[in-house]
């Protein structure tokens, strides 16, 4: 992250990321996440409010990060995937625990955890991860 | 096209770390090359449009293109900075384009710039990764080797395509760049080096990436009438640009960039050509896996054939298309700003028959296609010595 101690940013973005929430157009149905403020299918006639994802989903693609951009140095490797959620969209997540176990098509719920240190002074940021769905085969 | 225009000078910089010089000395390097290149002289300049991705963060550097006017001896004709990520330089020169084609300017310098290697390793990345979003990607820890190895894995889980194949994307621009004395890496590498090389984000290790470089790139384009009256202009058939959403989990699809394929289809109609008609490509390969994706999303093989194209050799230099001639990304080096220009400048001299011992024999028309970022930016742009017509 280039960001450095931003708190304004961290609590602008805190509800979205603690929460998973984002919103939902009930005009055309469509979920998003992160929240859009305006629906760009409607347009004027969009009627988006709040809507709470639930986190679970599948694993669309992942990566093991090796070499890891500031801020996340001390936490190398990881592993982020996108994530398709139950309720229709995608999102970029760290998935916790064995990287050998994660797979293309295993689905995955939520669980709130520490995200890194930002900047020398030390902001914690918090959010959401994911884990393996136990005891789950392989859909591809 | 209404008006057409035409290149009439490159150059670049040797591209690699500079520790000695700054953004402001490649820049105008670049420029004096172009000019040079082009027998005409500074004074015929009327506007000066630059690419650059991020001096702001890589040198706090802003108002690139004040800078580069006053060193490159330009006041003071207007002058003006691009960003478009790693697609900042085609898109300064698809709006020299238009700013000729509309008439308002019958010559203008096009260049791009990039200043990498003042930041160290972990910043570096982090500030690449402005090109994606930062809130939603870059938040979890994504870096651009990452959002790349997303599109990888996924490439191979739908279509089999394998690590080697991906390693040979390496290995061909590697060989081709040993003859480009301006590349950042003049040797040869093997299949197996790439794979047993670091890995940086699974299944992408070190060979599978671009370097961070430090250089610069301009092109010279003129107007019609002024082409006439100079030595082999090459004509710019069309110059497309599409857009995607910026964060990569926001496509239907990890396994194409739509924005290519659109900007592609663009330069087709434009033009009457198909990816038949083309003698040598210059493809964004900032990534293995991103140049196999384009070969398909471009039209020379069917999609999810990429990794096979390549391992049958057709991107060499004497095969059907030869890609990358003079060292890719890769091998040449990928000072994100200036990459795309340094393709043009490199097309064009295919084009004009000055490659030397890089030559694709009889090139007539070329393609290149520069990339922003994961794919939500892309530029595809057709040049041609003379008509171009379609081979069958
Ligand atoms: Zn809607």
């Amino acid at each position: 992250m280039v960001h450095k101690s931003s708190v304004p940013l961290y609590w602008r973005l805190q509800k979205s990321r603690y929460t998973l929430t984002g919103t939902k157009c009930h005009t055309c149905n469509t979920v998003y996440f992160p929240p859009k403020e305006f629906c760009p299918a409607c347009r004027r006639k969009g009627d988006i409010r709040e809507f709470r994802f639930s986190g679970r989903g599948k694993i669309i693609s992942y990566t093991v990060i090796r070499v890891p951009p500031e801020g996340f140095e001390k936490y190398t490797p990881y592993t982020v995937a996108i994530i398709e959620l139950d309720e229709g969209t995608r999102l970029s997540g760290q998935v916790v625990g064995n990287p050998e176990s994660i797979d293309i098509g295993r689905k995955v719920s939520p669980v709130f955890r520490k995200f890194h240190e930002d900047g020398p002074a030390g902001l914690i940021q918090y959010g959401i991860k994911f884990e393996l769905v136990a005891e789950e085969t392989p859909l591809k | 096209m209404t008006r057409r225009v035409a290149v009439v000078g490159v150059g670049y910089t040797k591209f690699g770390e500079h520790w000695e010089r700054s953004l402001r000395d490649l820049s105008t390097e670049a420029g004096a090359l172009a000019l040079a290149d082009s027998k005409l002289d500074g004074k015929d300049i009327q506007a000066l449009y630059v690419g650059n991705m991020s001096a702001g963060r890589f040198i706090g550097q802003g108002h690139l293109g004040a800078l580069a006017a006053e060193y490159a001896g330009l006041l003071p004709i207007p002058a003006t900075r691009f960003e478009a990520a790693c697609a900042s330089s085609a898109v300064a020169f698809k709006n020299a384009c238009i700013a000729i084609q509309s008439g308002k300017y019958d010559v203008i310098m096009a260049a791009g710039a990039e200043k990498m290697t003042d930041l160290m390793g972990t910043d570096a990345i982090a500030t690449l990764m402005g090109a994606g979003d930062q809130e939603w990607e870059a938040s979890v820890g994504l870096t651009f080797a990452g959002l790349y190895a997303l599109i990888a894995r996924r490439h191979m889980a739908v279509y089999g395509t394998t690590r080697e194949q991906m390693a040979m994307v390496s290995v061909n621009n590697h060989k081709n760049g040993v003859l480009n004395e301006r590349a950042q890496f003049r040797y040869e590498i093997t299949v197996e080096q790439v794979l047993k090389s670091a890995m940086i984000s699974d299944p992408l290790t070190l060979l599978d990436c671009s370097p961070i470089t430090d250089g610069a790139a301009a092109v010279i384009l003129v107007s019609e009438e002024i082409a006439r009256k100079l030595d082999n202009p090459i004509w710019v058939l069309s110059t497309s640009q599409a857009t995607d959403t910026l964060a990569l989990h926001n496509r239907a699809s990890l396994t194409g960039l739509n924005a290519t394929r659109v900007a592609a289809r663009k330069t087709y109609q434009e033009t009457g050509l198909s990816s038949r008609d083309i003698d040598v490509a210059e493809v964004h390969d900032c990534f293995s896996i991103n140049e196999i994706i384009a070969l398909e999303d471009l039209g020379f093989c069917e999609k999810g054939q990429g990794g096979k194209f390549v391992e049958d050799g057709k991107i060499s230099r004497d095969s059907e298309i030869p890609v990358n001639t003079t060292g890719g990304l890769k091998s040449v080096g990928h000072p994100v700003g200036a990459t795309g220009i340094r393709q043009l400048a490199d097309l064009t001299n295919q084009l004009r028959g000055r490659c030397g011992p890089m030559q694709v024999t009889g090139a007539n028309t070329g393609l290149a296609l520069n990339i922003g970022g994961s794919g939500a930016t892309a530029v595809v742009s057709m040049l041609a010595n003379g008509d171009a017509k379609p081979k069958r």
